[in-house]
């Protein structure tokens, strides 16, 4: 049974005709509104998730099929002590389809191993999102026109951004790809993907700890949130956190073309002031994530 | 110190000093009626000094435990007297139940009764990931 727990489970095909999908939906949203009719989508999210469960379920709304689920554990058999394996069997009996976000990492892959119907991970702790990083595609591919060639720079938390981790192993099968790393040197990006990923694939990046700097060279910003719970101690946290904050000033210099990513839930990390210029797309980024989910529940139910 | 030969059975040989009473419990030798022994530090011209178990059956051993403590092994099988088959152990794609993941974090930490299975990621560096969070278990050392 197909599934997706990770973004690397994809093949450079399978996300062409992703995005290739989620274009035409945006251009005929109406060939697409009964495509699911008679499926269901169960949303099992074991932590609270309002907007990534929303994106789901309008998703499959717009396909014109229906959704059944729960959006806390305490309302699920989990509080009983029932295991992952058990529940999805046991919703595999009511769903064709299963959107799973769960605290611990690891979950939705066993729910895969023990499902009969596909499971789509919707969020694992820290570990995986891979449906975001779907919409951080299609944005990138919308705004930019291409997804090669192109200088990403990642500002802000790398080092525990699970979605700044999912998009480098996913870009990073496109050629021409530069990154440019902008973190405190406490959250800079881990080793391991910097030696096993980028430098063994020969992937080109640069790491600074200077947004403003680095800001001409971008074509894609993608901003992070930097944590004061990430910090040992509340100094470095002041000292550093307007860093990292993007506000019209530090955009002087950016490039008229640039595009500004952002996972959200915003919290201060981008001013209220930038949502106007041209460049934000973040807000873009959420409905580029229910058309991607929308070609991404399509194609697991085997839909054409 | 003169251990006898074996005539139906298996020995590991090459171990690295000092790992065998670890091999020894992760093959559960200890659950064995048979004869077992284990010599420590004995003097190896290849490598210094070597542990070597003696197992007085032909048992199922589990070969990718082996690989994954100590790819170094050599494993002898010996049958009616003779060598049956002499062959090295390898560095398996995957050891289920061996090791356990320590993050906390990772669904195995609730759900005990999954299996605990980690993959080789990096051969060179002998690098083991969990399978479920990713999580780095070196394999091992």
């Amino acid at each position: 049974m197909e599934s997706l727990i990770d973004i690397r489970d994809l093949s450079t095909q399978d996300i062409e005709k992703l995005l290739a999908t989620a274009l035409d939906i945006i251009a005929h949203p109406e060939a697409y509104a009964q495509k699911c009719c008679g499926k269901k989508l169960a949303t099992l999210f074991f932590e609270p998730s309002t907007r990534t469960r929303l994106s789901f379920e309008a998703a499959m709304y717009e396909l014109g099929g229906h959704v059944i689920g729960f959006s806390e554990a305490q309302s699920s058999s989990a509080s009983k002590g029932e295991s992952v394996a058990d529940t999805v069997k046991v919703v595999g009996c009511y769903a064709d389809i299963i959107a799973m976000r769960h605290p611990k990492e690891g979950a939705p892959l066993v729910a895969a191993m023990n499902s009969a119907v596909p499971v789509i991970n919707a969020g694992d702790g820290g570990h995986n999102h891979p449906t975001q990083t779907l919409a951080d595609l299609l944005t990138i591919w919308r705004e930019k026109g291409r997804l090669d060639n192109l200088v990403i720079g990642l500002c802000g938390d790398l080092k525990f951004g699970r979605t700044v981790h999912s998009l480098i192993a996913a870009m990073s099968r496109y050629a021409g790809v530069k990154f440019v790393l902008i973190s405190p040197e406490e959250l800079r990006l881990p080793g391991y993907i910097r030696k096993d990923v980028m430098e063994k694939n020969g992937i080109a990046y640069e790491e600074t700890t200077d947004l403003v700097a680095a800001m001409p060279h971008l074509d894609v910003l993608y901003m992070t949130r930097v944590q004061k719970e990430r910090f040992f101690n509340e100094a470095d946290y002041v000292r550093l956190k307007d860093s990292y904050v993007l506000t019209p000033e530090k955009l002087k210099d950016a490039r008229e073309d640039m595009c500004i990513l952002h996972p959200l839930p915003r919290v201060n990390e981008i001013s209220v002031a930038v949502d106007k210029d041209p460049r934000a797309a973040y807000f873009r980024q959420v409905l580029n994530g229910k058309y991607m989910r929308m070609a991404l529940i399509m194609k697991l139910l085997g839909v054409n | 110190m003169v251990i006898d030969a074996i005539s139906n059975g298996i020995v590991l040989d090459h171990i690295r000093a000092g790992r065998s009473m670890e091999l020894y419990h992760i093959l559960n030798l200890d659950k064995l009626q048979c004869s077992v022994a284990v010599l420590k530090n004995v003097t190896s011209r290849k490598m210094g000094r070597k542990d070597i178990i003696k197992i007085d059956e032909i048992i199922d051993l589990n070969f990718d435990v082996l690989g994954y403590v100590d790819p170094g092994i050599t494993v002898s099988i010996v049958r009616n007297g003779k060598l049956d088959r002499k062959f090295n152990v390898e560095l398996p794609e995957r050891v289920t139940n061996v090791i356990r993941c320590k993050n906390p974090r990772c669904i195995t930490s609730t759900e005990q009764e999954l299996p605990q299975i980690f993959k080789l990621t990096d051969r060179e560096k002998r690098v083991y990931r969990c399978i479920y969070c990713e999580s780095r278990a070196k394999g091992g050392d």
